[in-house]
C-alpha cells in the first residue's frame, strides 16, 4: 500500500502544476483569465444583467423609482436564477427529484427499528417546542422576500428542513406523512411547468414573465418571480425533509 | 481584513489535511463541518451574501447531520 | 505580498481540490471516500465564487444606500451558478451514503479491499 500512496501523491502534484498554470493571470494563455480582482465587467456578459437590458441600450435603474424595467427584482442573483436563466433552475429541480427518489427507493423499508433508543431530555423538548414555529416563520419570510434581500427559495427550503430535523432529534417516535409530502412536491413541480407553458402561449417563449413588473423595491413587484420562488421553496423543503425522514426511519 | 482572510485560508487547509489523514471517522466528519463554516465566512468576505447563507445552512447543518445518521445506522462510531 | 494577493483565494481553493482528490485515490474506508468527495465540492464552489470578485466592489443588491446601477458591483453570474451547485452537492452526498448503508448491510465490512466481485 505504500507504493500506491506515493504514486498518487506524485500524480496529484503534477496535476496541481498543470492547474496552477491554467489559472495564472499574468501569462497569456488562451483562456482569458485576468488577475484576481482586476476584472473589467464591460467585457463580460454580466454587464447586460446589471443594466437590465440585453439589447445594448443603457438604461438607468433607480431603487424605488424605476417602473417596468426588463426584470423587476432588486436582487440581481434572483433575477438571474428565476428570470434570465430559469431553464437551469428547471434542470436543477429535476436532479434533486431524481436523487430524493433514488434514496427513497434504496432505503424505503420502514419496518425496522428507530434510530434513537429514547426521547431527549426535558429541556430539549421544551426548547424545540418554542423554536419550531419561529424557525418555520423565518423560513417562510426568507422565501417570500427573495427578490428584495439575500435569500430565496433554496435557502428558505433548507431552513424549513432544519426545523423538521429539530423535531426528529427531540422525539423518538416522530413520523412524517409521506403521502402529504408527495402531494406537495408534485403540485409544486407541475405548477412550475404550467407557469412556463402559460408564458409560451401568451408571449412566445418558454418561462417568460407574463405579469406586469411594478416599481423596483416594493413587495408586490417583479411579476412572476416571487411565485416561482415560492414553488421552489415548497419543493426543496419537502424533498430535504423526505431525505432526512428516510435516513432516520431505516 | 486581508490578514484575517489569509489566516482563515490557512486554517481551512489544515482542516482538510486533518479530515483526510485522521483514522477516527467522527473526527473526519467534524472537520468537514469546520471546512464548510470557514468557506461560508470566506464567501461573505468576497461580497456574496446569497451563496454564504446557502453554504452555511446546507454545508454545516444538513451534511454533518446526514453523515452522523449513517454512522448511527452502521453502529461504528469509534473504530476504523 | 503581491504574490499572496494574487494567489491567496485561487491557490487555496485549488489546494483544497487536490487534497480531496488525494483522499479519493488513497483511502480504503468507504465513508472516508465520501468525505473526500464533499471536500472537493466545497473547493470547486469557492473557486468559482472567487473568480468573479472585483477590488472595491459591492454586493449585487439594489438597496436604499446603493440605489443606482452605475456603482461598482461584483459579478453576479458565478454566484447564481454556485447556488445551484451547492444544493445538488448535498443531494449527491445523501444518495452516496444510502448506497454505503446497503453495502454494509450485505457484506458487513467497509474496507474496499474485502469487497470483491459478486457473491453467490
Amino acid at each position: 500500500m505504500r507504493f500506491r500512496d506515493y504514486l498518487s501523491l506524485f500524480l496529484v502534484i503534477i496535476l496541481g502544476f498543470i492547474i496552477f498554470q491554467a489559472f495564472d493571470g499574468t501569462i497569456d494563455n488562451g483562456l482569458n483569465i485576468k488577475q484576481f480582482g482586476e476584472v473589467n465587467l464591460s467585457e463580460r456578459t454580466s454587464i447586460h444583467y446589471i443594466n437590465k437590458d440585453v439589447n445594448n441600450e443603457s438604461t438607468q435603474i433607480i431603487y424605488n423609482e424605476s417602473k417596468n424595467p426588463e426584470s423587476g427584482s432588486a436582487n440581481y442573483v434572483t433575477s438571474i436564477i428565476a428570470n434570465y436563466r430559469a431553464l437551469d433552475t428547471l434542470g436543477e429541480i429535476t436532479v434533486l427529484f431524481i436523487a430524493a427518489a433514488g434514496l427513497a427507493f434504496v432505503l424505503g423499508d420502514h419496518n425496522k427499528n428507530n434510530a434513537f433508543a429514547s426521547d431527549a431530555s426535558f429541556i430539549v423538548k421544551i426548547g424545540v417546542k418554542i423554536l419550531f414555529p419561529l424557525l418555520f416563520l423565518l423560513g417562510i419570510y426568507i422565501i417570500i422576500h427573495g427578490h428584495l434581500t439575500p435569500g430565496g427559495g433554496f435557502q428558505g427550503g433548507a431552513v424549513i428542513a432544519t426545523a423538521i430535523l429539530l423535531k426528529f432529534l427531540a422525539y423518538k417516535d416522530y413520523k412524517l406523512n409521506h403521502t402529504g409530502l408527495t402531494i406537495l412536491e408534485s403540485f409544486a413541480g407541475i405548477s412550475f411547468l404550467i407557469i412556463g407553458l402559460i408564458g409560451l402561449y401568451t408571449d412566445g417563449s418558454f418561462l417568460t414573465n407574463f405579469l406586469a413588473n411594478g416599481t423596483i423595491g416594493t413587495l408586490f413587484s417583479a411579476g412572476v418571480i416571487p411565485i416561482i420562488y415560492i414553488l421552489i421553496g415548497i419543493k426543496v423543503g419537502a424533498e430535504l425533509s423526505g431525505i432526512i425522514s428516510n435516513l432516520i426511519n431505516a | 481584513m486581508m490578514i484575517l482572510s489569509y489566516l482563515l485560508i490557512l486554517l481551512m487547509i489544515i482542516g482538510a489535511l486533518a479530515a483526510v489523514l485522521f483514522e477516527n471517522l467522527l473526527n473526519s466528519i467534524i472537520s468537514l463541518g469546520l471546512i464548510s463554516l470557514i468557506a461560508a465566512a470566506l464567501m461573505f468576505i468576497l461580497k456574496a451574501p446569497d451563496v454564504a447563507m446557502t453554504e452555511a445552512i446546507i454545508g454545516a447543518g444538513l451534511t454533518t447531520s446526514i453523515f452522523i445518521f449513517t454512522l448511527i445506522k452502521i453502529n461504528r462510531g469509534d473504530s476504523q | 505580498m503581491a504574490f499572496l494577493n494574487q494567489w491567496a483565494y485561487i491557490g487555496g481553493s485549488i489546494i483544497l481540490i487536490l487534497i480531496g482528490l488525494f483522499g479519493v485515490l488513497t483511502r480504503r474506508n468507504l465513508i472516508k471516500i465520501v468525505v473526500s468527495i464533499g471536500i472537493m465540492d466545497t473547493g470547486v464552489n469557492l473557486l468559482l465564487v472567487s473568480l468573479g470578485y472585483i477590488n472595491g466592489g459591492l454586493a449585487p443588491i439594489l438597496t436604499a444606500t446603493n440605489p443606482t446601477n452605475n456603482l461598482n458591483f461584483v459579478d453576479p453570474l458565478p454566484q447564481a451558478l454556485v447556488l445551484t451547485a451547492i444544493v445538488i452537492g448535498v443531494a449527491i452526498l445523501a444518495l452516496a451514503l444510502s448506497i454505503v448503508i446497503k453495502i454494509y448491510e450485505n457484506n458487513n465490512t467497509l474496507q474496499i479491499d474485502e469487497l470483491r466481485g459478486l457473491k453467490l
